[in-house]
């Protein structure tokens, strides 16, 4: 699997990611600055990771994602290449137009810190291969913008294509109210576009791959999109 | 003379602002549509609240940017500011803008 880890001012997550993605792979990531108007040649997977781009001046991902190198990521994901978005990525996956709706400010206000648990809605995606349908992971959330909303109409077809891959809940499985975080919409923690191809997810997966960091649960994300890219090829 | 000073000569200068030197000041204002929930703005009204501020009913929060633009033409200031506030100031998604040329 050949990654690439876009790299835009104030991000602070792309060293965890790269990690990640070496341990999932055994190779390196290119690390690509968002100035850069190509990706390498033969990516298979481009991650935008998370953090703090520009500040988030004006709002979460915004100006980030009007940097040149996203037009790349635009004709990229539109010849159905693999993209993943975490945290900030997300959020500024959604200010490029790549994913649909937006991310609002935590429903409490509050910066929130800690584990969260998710359950995994299906299995039969290169995003969520290395899970089981149904089954509850721990990963951490870093964030004061993840409360996930979008019209009506938008939800319903999140909903009805079965576009919601990741959503919070409590540690035996139950999705409602207290688990939900951030207040997000149907308690949403992450989506997929219309195409299957690109995920965008507030939790940090690629904080639990090691026992040293106390959990493994995140691997199954990363080893599934190995799977799958090996699979393809 | 270095180039720079050349550059940077009174005399320069004031040739550059008589070609280049008007400007209009413009007001893009961006607030939430309605029906989008607004934690901050209930925040805010919590606190005026609080702080026993008459009156207050309700409160939404929004942004307003102050922009200069260089030139003279108003129709042609306020399809950039449009085009400004379509691309970057504003999320269109959950957000309205306003465009106003002052003077």
């Amino acid at each position: 699997m050949k990654s690439a880890v876009l790299v835009f001012p104030g991000i602070n997550r792309e060293r965890d990611m790269a990690r990640a993605l070496r341990l999932a792979s055994g190779h390196e990531p290119a690390m690509v600055w968002h100035a850069e108007t190509l990706l390498p040649k033969g990516t298979d997977l481009v991650v935008v990771p998370g953090g703090f781009s520009y500040g988030d001046y004006l709002r979460c991902g915004a100006i980030a994602a009007r940097a040149p190198v996203m037009d790349a990521v635009r004709a990229f994901a539109g010849s159905g290449g693999l993209v993943l978005g975490v945290c900030n990525g997300f959020q500024i996956l959604c200010e490029a137009g790549l994913l649909p709706g937006v991310l609002m400010r935590n429903a409490r206000l509050k910066f929130i810190c800690h584990d969260v648990h998710l359950r995994v809605e299906r299995s039969d995606t290169p995003f969520t291969r290395g899970y089981n349908a149904g089954q509850i992971i721990r990963v951490p959330v870093a964030h004061g913008e993840g409360n996930y909303e979008a019209d009506e109409e938008t939800l319903k077809r999140l909903e009805g294509e079965g576009r919601v891959l990741y959503r919070y809940c409590s540690a035996d499985g139950v999705v409602d109210e207290n688990s939900n975080i951030n207040g997000a919409a149907q308690s949403i923690a992450g989506i997929v576009n219309a195409g299957g191809n690109v995920l965008g997810m507030m939790p940090h997966p690629e904080n639990h791959v090691e026992d040293i960091m106390g959990c493994t649960d995140g691997r199954g994300l990363f080893a599934g999109l190995v799977a799958h890219l090996e699979r393809a090829a | 003379m270095s180039p720079f000073e050349a550059r940077a000569s009174p005399a320069h200068l004031r040739v550059t602002f008589r070609v280049l030197g008007w400007k209009m000041k413009a007001r893009v204002t961006v607030t939430l549509k309605s029906g989008i929930l607004d934690p901050q703005g209930k925040a805010i009204e919590g606190a005026l609240k609080s702080l026993g501020v008459d009156g207050v009913a309700s409160v939404r929060q929004g942004k307003v940017f102050d922009i200069e633009i260089s030139g003279s033409d108003k129709a042609r200031a306020e399809a950039a500011l449009k085009d400004a506030a379509d691309k970057l100031l504003a999320n269109t998604v959950i957000e309205n803008y306003r465009v106003e040329v002052l003077s």
